[in-house]
């Protein structure tokens, strides 16, 4: 293999846990806001049950998990193994991603859905334009914390066969005979992306902060 | 006869064993600035809550204008935009500029254009005397700065009736000031206000009637000066001297 | 076979895996515990270069998943002329992970502790490292339970990963199970089941530590405050 063509599996391999964080992430973050608000907003029975939801879900080992889902998820729809697993992966992220929103809504003060209502918004209204803007701002530090766990546990659909970093670090140490070298390679390209995206967030983070006086 | 805009008939309210009042009937008429005192923990919060659908009344009716807020099939959205509320502790929408808002209600819920939001929320600053603060966020803003922004944002819905809860409550001394005088002006122009506060300069010197509410239950209920200087009910002369005693220091030296 | 039928079925199996997940929490925890603790001294108290080293871990570690480490301990150490078993593999991928997460709940108190401790110790005469030892790390151990009490339950749930290098762990259980009865969802469906319980129970146990262990007015709120 020369080193052209070397790159260019490590760079198919690197878009491929690119394109499972990117499916992930949201999926989990549009279901967590939902598990969330249904949480904080709905009667008891609900309540009870998202809250259920988030804590099996939490107790549970994400690879358990994301074995289960794979196979009821490729099971009803017709799926490729990226496709199925990323899905998932959304979904074991889901639970953690509820509990860093719910967090963030407990914390933005009740007074405010009051102030909102008072006006003459209605709940839903008020969630849109006064409870969730205020919410995700609050909710980007610890959601960076949980992309960086979705890029790394990325890394557990290589046994569903997704040819991502990790698969094709397997195949290259087999060829090569080099399996540290191939192995700590996949281990940078990791980092560096964890690295990024927490950079990233952190600005996003500067950049969106409420101004006030200190 | 003026027009009685909020009636209230025989309100009452518990919590679980606790009463948080009792039987309250109050009239408000077309331009009237009512003012309701006592002594903390009577139920007044609550009772502004209650006309503002906020939290609801066990039993009783309210009206606004000729509607019945309290029947079963009002649309609650609909009348909190005719009533206007502020809060004591503000209740600014922390992510927005003081001039959003102001916006916030005109164009979410009235669904007016932006434009003509902006110009209605800029006349509303202006009122309060806040146009040059319109760009900055709550957290820039002084704790009287953030009530008159309230105010504003309580005015742009052009409400029927304004209810003040306690508004210089959580206001440092030197701030009461600007919001009292920016709801003097209010009074002045003919809004008409239901006021629950412990100023009692502004009580005498503002209101066309004084409620005095004690446990739950109207005690009396008059003209500033009847229940300044002839109250007839030996705990209303009770309560008047005990906050003139705390609060009423500085209004003798004016 | 129903779901109840495989579950018994399979029980002891499952029993059996779960021994050996507990020993892999277990091990991982302490290895992690004593190698997050020096990593911890050397980021606050360390000259220089030392602090660079554990900063560097801690970020290597938290930077990476654990089956990339695990990967490289057991195939690529090799390589270097050192071969470890699939167990030993296991324990040290988890200890060396476990230890980047531990070492930052230790420096959370460490910090929380502050400098006047310091001053406080080297003002009675202490040398720097007895101050550290009889004062400070004294208090950063209590302080650090309650933040600290969530790695052993999410260490737990990371030794999950280890069947990928055929460590005989609860998921290779199930892995195994599924394999038998064509019925991948009702087998790791049952041992999620045995994880949930395993959770609960460590869970249960954590919360009674800290309650034990709770000092009135001596948590780390009061003292970022």
């Amino acid at each position: 293999m020369d080193i052209a063509s070397f790159l260019q599996y490590i760079a198919t391999g690197t878009a491929y846990t690119i394109g499972v964080t990117l499916i992930a992430l949201p999926t989990g973050l549009l279901l967590g806001t939902l598990l969330a608000l249904l949480n904080v907003y709905s009667g008891r029975a609900v309540k009870w049950l998202t809250s259920f939801y988030s804590t099996a879900m939490r107790g549970i080992p994400p690879i358990v998990l994301l074995f289960i889902l794979y196979f009821i998820v490729s099971g009803g729809i017709n799926l490729s193994p990226f496709w199925a697993g990323s899905i998932s992966l959304g979904i074991v992220s889901s639970a953690y991603q509820m509990e860093i929103v719910r967090g963030a809504i407990l914390s933005v003060s009740g007074g405010q859905m009051m102030a909102a209502r008072a006006v003459g918004m209605s709940k839903n209204q008020a969630i849109r334009n006064v409870i969730l803007p205020q919410t995700l701002r609050l909710a980007i530090p610890p959601w960076s914390n949980e992309a960086a766990i979705v890029i790394k546990d990325s890394s557990l659909v290589y046994a569903l066969g997704v040819p991502e970093i990790l698969r094709r670090a397997q195949l290259i140490s087999a060829s090569t005979q080099q399996p540290f070298l191939a192995y700590a390679a996949a281990a940078a390209i990791y980092f560096v992306l964890v690295f990024i995206t927490n950079r990233f967030l952190d600005r996003l983070e500067r950049r969106l902060r409420i101004p006030a006086n200190p | 006869m003026a027009k009685p805009i909020l009636m209230i008939k025989n309100l009452s309210k518990k919590y679980g064993e606790n009463v948080v009042f009792h039987d309250i009937s109050l009239t408000v008429n077309e331009g009237d600035t009512i003012v309701i005192i006592g002594p903390s923990g009577t139920g007044k919060s609550t009772l502004l809550r209650c006309i503002n659908l906020l939290t609801y009344a066990d039993e009783g009716q309210i009206w606004l204008d000729d509607l019945e807020i309290t029947a079963k099939n009002c649309d609650e959205d609909r009348v909190r935009q005719h009533i206007g509320m502020v809060f004591q502790n503000f209740l600014l929408f922390n992510h927005l500029t003081a001039l959003d808002n102001v916006m916030l209600g005109l164009t979410k819920v009235r669904r007016m254009k932006p434009d003509a939001a902006r110009e209605k929320a800029m006349y509303e600053l202006n009122r309060v005397g806040l146009v040059d603060r319109a760009g900055h966020y709550p957290g820039q803003l002084s704790g009287g700065q953030q009530q008159r922004v309230a105010i504003a944002r309580a005015l742009a819905m052009d409400p029927r009736i304004m209810l003040f809860d306690e508004p210089t409550s959580a206001l440092d001394p030197e701030l009461i000031g600007e919001v009292l005088e920016v709801m003097r002006k209010l009074a002045l122009e003919g809004m008409t206000m239901l006021v629950v506060t412990h100023e009692m300069g502004f009580a005498r010197e503002v209101a066309d009637r004084i409620v005095f509410l004690e446990k739950g239950s109207i005690v009396e209920e008059g003209s500033p000066n009847d229940l300044f200087y002839h109250p007839k009910n030996e705990r209303t002369r009770e309560f008047l001297w005990k906050i003139t005693e705390l609060y009423g220091k500085k209004e003798e030296g004016e | 076979m129903n779901w109840l039928q495989l579950f018994q079925r399979y029980l002891p199996d499952f029993i059996k895996g779960a021994g050996v997940t507990i020993e892999l929490t277990v091990v991982g925890l302490v290895i992690g515990f004593f190698l997050g603790l020096v990593l911890a001294l050397a980021r606050s108290y360390g000259p220089g270069w030392l602090k660079a080293i554990a900063v560097g871990y801690i970020e290597l570690f938290r930077g990476t998943p654990l089956l990339v480490q695990l990967f490289i301990i057991y195939y690529g150490l090799p390589s270097l002329g050192l071969t470890l078993s699939q167990m030993l593999s296991a324990y040290l991928a988890l200890g060396l992970n476990s230890a980047a997460y531990q070492a930052e709940y230790f420096r959370g108190s460490l910090q929380a502790i502050g400098s006047s401790q310091m001053t406080a110790g080297r003002a009675i005469g202490l040398s720097r490292w007895k101050t550290i030892w009889y004062v400070i790390l004294p208090q950063a151990l209590r302080l650090m339970i309650p933040a600290w009490s969530n790695e052993p339950i999410s260490l737990l749930k990371t030794t999950a990963v280890v069947f990928l290098i055929a460590v005989q762990d609860l998921m290779a259980k199930a892995k195994r199970a599924a394999a038998e009865t064509y019925d991948p969802i009702g087998s790791y469906l049952a041992v999620a089941v045995v994880y949930l319980v395993m959770v609960f129970i460590l869970n249960w146990g954590l919360k009674y530590l800290e309650r034990k262990t709770v000092i009135p007015g001596f948590e780390m709120e009061s003292k970022k405050a």
